[in-house]
C-alpha cells in the first residue's frame, strides 16, 4: 500500500506510472481477448476504442456513473451551509469546494460517456433512481461542524478510496481520477481546519465539533463498502485492475490515518474498542453497522428522498435554461 | 427529454511555449458556451493560458483495429533514424 506521508505523492506516482507504462510495448498476442489481457497485465491503459469484454465495459459504466452521481448529489449536504457559513472566507472556500464537486461530476460523466453511454441516459438514471450514489450523502448536515467533519472524514475516506483509482486500467477514468485527487486534497484540509478551529474555541464549539465527529465516523467507515467476504464485484474488478485494494484493506488504512489526526484535533473517535494492535501493526476498531449501510443504499436513509427530490427539482427548474441555450445555438448555427 | 447538447473535446495550453494538450470533454450548446464551460471546468486553478474546444464530431480518429496495418510501415524504416548510420572514426561535428 502507499506510504504514510502524502496521498498526493501517490497520485504523482500514479501519473508517472501511467507515462512509464505508455512508453512500454505490449508483447504481441493473438486475438482481441489476448490483447486486452496483455495490455492490462503490462499495466497499460485500455482506451475508449479498444476492444474490451462487455462485462468490463458494464462494470466501468456502473462504477463511473455511480461515482459521478455521488459528486453531484454530494453538493447538497454542503450546499446547505453556503448561506450560513460563519465568515466570508469560509463561504468563499465552501463555494469553491462545492463547485469542485460539480466539476468532478462532469469529468466523470465525460469519462463514462467514452464507454458508449450517453449523458442524457446517465442523468435520467440518477433522476429515476436506477443508478446509485454513495450512501454517505443521505446523512444530514445539522451544524456548521458537519461541514468540517465531511471535509475531514468523508473527503478523507473518499481520497483513500480514490487514490488507487488513479492506477485504474481504463485510461479516461484513471486520468479523471488523477485530476480529481489533486483537487480533492484541499477539501480534506479545509474540513480539518474547520474542526481544528472549533475544537480550540469555546466549550460549546468544541462540543459541536465532537458531536459532528461522533455522527460522521461510522457512516464514513461504511463508505468503503461491505466487508470483503460480502463484496460482490470486488474479485473481478481486482483482476481487471479497476480496483487495486480490497474494501477492508482501504478501511483499515483510513482508520490508521485518522487516529493521530483526531489526537491533534483534541477530539475522540467514538469507538471504545479502538486500540493499537502490536501484532498486526494496525488499529483494532469496531466495524460500522452494515445493516444500516444496506438500508441506506436501498433507499431508506435519513435523507434519500430529500436528496433525490431536490435533484429532480433542480433539473426541472433548469430546463428552460437548457432549452434557451439550445434555441440560441440553433438560431446562430445558420 | 429534449435534444442532447453536442460533445466538445477540450485542449489546454498549460504555459506559453507548450502545445495544447487534450484534457477531456464536455457538453455545451455552442462553441462560445463550450469555451466558457471549458474555462470553468478545466482551468479553475490556472491550469492554462489558452483553450481550444473542438466539436467531437469534427475529429476523425484512426481505428485501433487497424493500428498494425496503419502504423507498421514505419517500423522497418530504421534508416530514418540517425543511429542507423555508421560514423567514421575521427569525423567531427556530424
Amino acid at each position: 500500500m502507499y506510504g504514510n506521508d502524502g496521498l498526493l505523492d501517490e497520485v504523482e506516482a500514479a501519473e508517472e506510472a501511467l507515462r512509464d507504462a505508455a512508453g512500454r510495448r505490449v508483447v504481441g498476442s493473438e486475438g482481441l481477448d489476448d490483447y486486452f489481457t496483455a495490455v492490462i497485465e503490462a499495466d497499460q491503459k485500455i482506451e475508449p476504442r479498444d476492444w474490451m469484454p462487455d462485462s468490463y465495459r458494464k462494470t466501468l459504466i456502473r462504477q463511473i456513473a455511480q461515482h459521478a452521481h455521488s459528486e453531484i448529489i454530494g453538493m447538497q449536504p454542503e450546499g446547505n451551509w453556503i448561506s450560513r457559513a460563519p465568515s466570508l472566507k469560509r463561504k468563499a472556500i465552501l463555494l469553491a469546494k462545492v463547485q469542485d464537486e460539480a466539476g468532478h461530476g462532469l469529468y466523470l460523466y465525460a469519462a463514462a460517456e467514452t464507454l458508449g453511454v450517453s449523458r442524457d441516459e446517465l442523468v435520467q438514471m440518477l433522476l429515476e433512481g436506477r443508478q446509485k450514489y454513495s450512501s454517505i450523502f443521505n446523512y444530514p448536515t445539522l451544524t456548521w461542524a458537519d461541514v468540517g467533519a465531511i471535509g475531514w472524514l468523508v473527503d478523507g475516506a473518499a481520497i483513500v478510496n480514490q487514490v488507487p483509482l488513479c492506477r485504474c486500467s481504463y485510461g479516461p477514468y484513471a486520468r479523471a481520477m488523477i485530476r480529481i485527487c489533486k483537487e480533492e486534497s484541499f477539501h480534506q484540509r479545509q474540513g480539518y481546519e474547520i474542526l481544528h478551529t472549533l475544537a480550540h474555541g469555546t466549550g460549546g464549539q468544541k462540543a459541536m465539533a465532537q458531536d459532528a465527529v461522533n455522527r460522521w465516523w461510522y457512516p464514513s467507515l461504511a463508505m468503503f463498502g461491505p466487508p470483503d467476504a460480502d463484496s460482490t464485484h470486488s474479485e473481478q474488478s481486482m483482476a481487471w485492475k479497476i480496483k487495486r485494494f480490497s474494501n477492508d484493506d482501504l478501511r483499515q488504512r483510513f482508520v490508521d490515518m485518522c487516529v493521530q489526526q483526531a489526537e491533534v484535533l483534541g477530539l475522540t473517535l467514538p469507538d471504545p474498542d479502538l486500540r493499537w494492535n502490536e501484532q498486526r501493526q494496525a488499529y483494532d476498531y469496531t466495524q460500522p453497522d452494515y445493516d444500516e449501510l444496506k438500508r441506506v443504499i436501498s433507499g431508506d436513509g435519513p435523507c434519500n428522498r430529500q436528496r433525490t427530490a431536490h435533484r429532480r427539482r433542480a433539473h426541472a427548474e433548469g430546463a428552460w435554461v437548457r432549452e434557451a441555450a439550445a434555441a440560441y445555438a440553433k438560431k446562430h448555427a445558420k | 427529454m429534449s435534444g442532447e447538447w453536442p460533445l466538445w473535446e477540450v485542449f489546454v495550453r498549460p504555459r506559453r511555449g507548450l502545445s495544447h494538450g487534450h484534457v477531456g470533454s464536455l457538453r455545451a450548446p455552442d462553441a462560445v458556451m463550450a469555451l466558457r464551460n471549458a474555462r470553468d471546468l478545466y482551468t479553475r486553478r490556472q491550469e492554462g493560458v489558452s483553450i481550444w474546444v473542438v466539436p467531437a464530431t469534427a475529429i476523425t480518429a484512426a481505428s485501433p483495429d487497424e493500428k498494425d496495418a496503419f502504423f507498421d510501415p514505419a517500423a522497418d524504416k530504421v534508416y530514418r533514424h540517425p543511429t542507423f548510420y555508421e560514423v567514421p572514426d575521427g569525423v567531427r561535428h556530424l
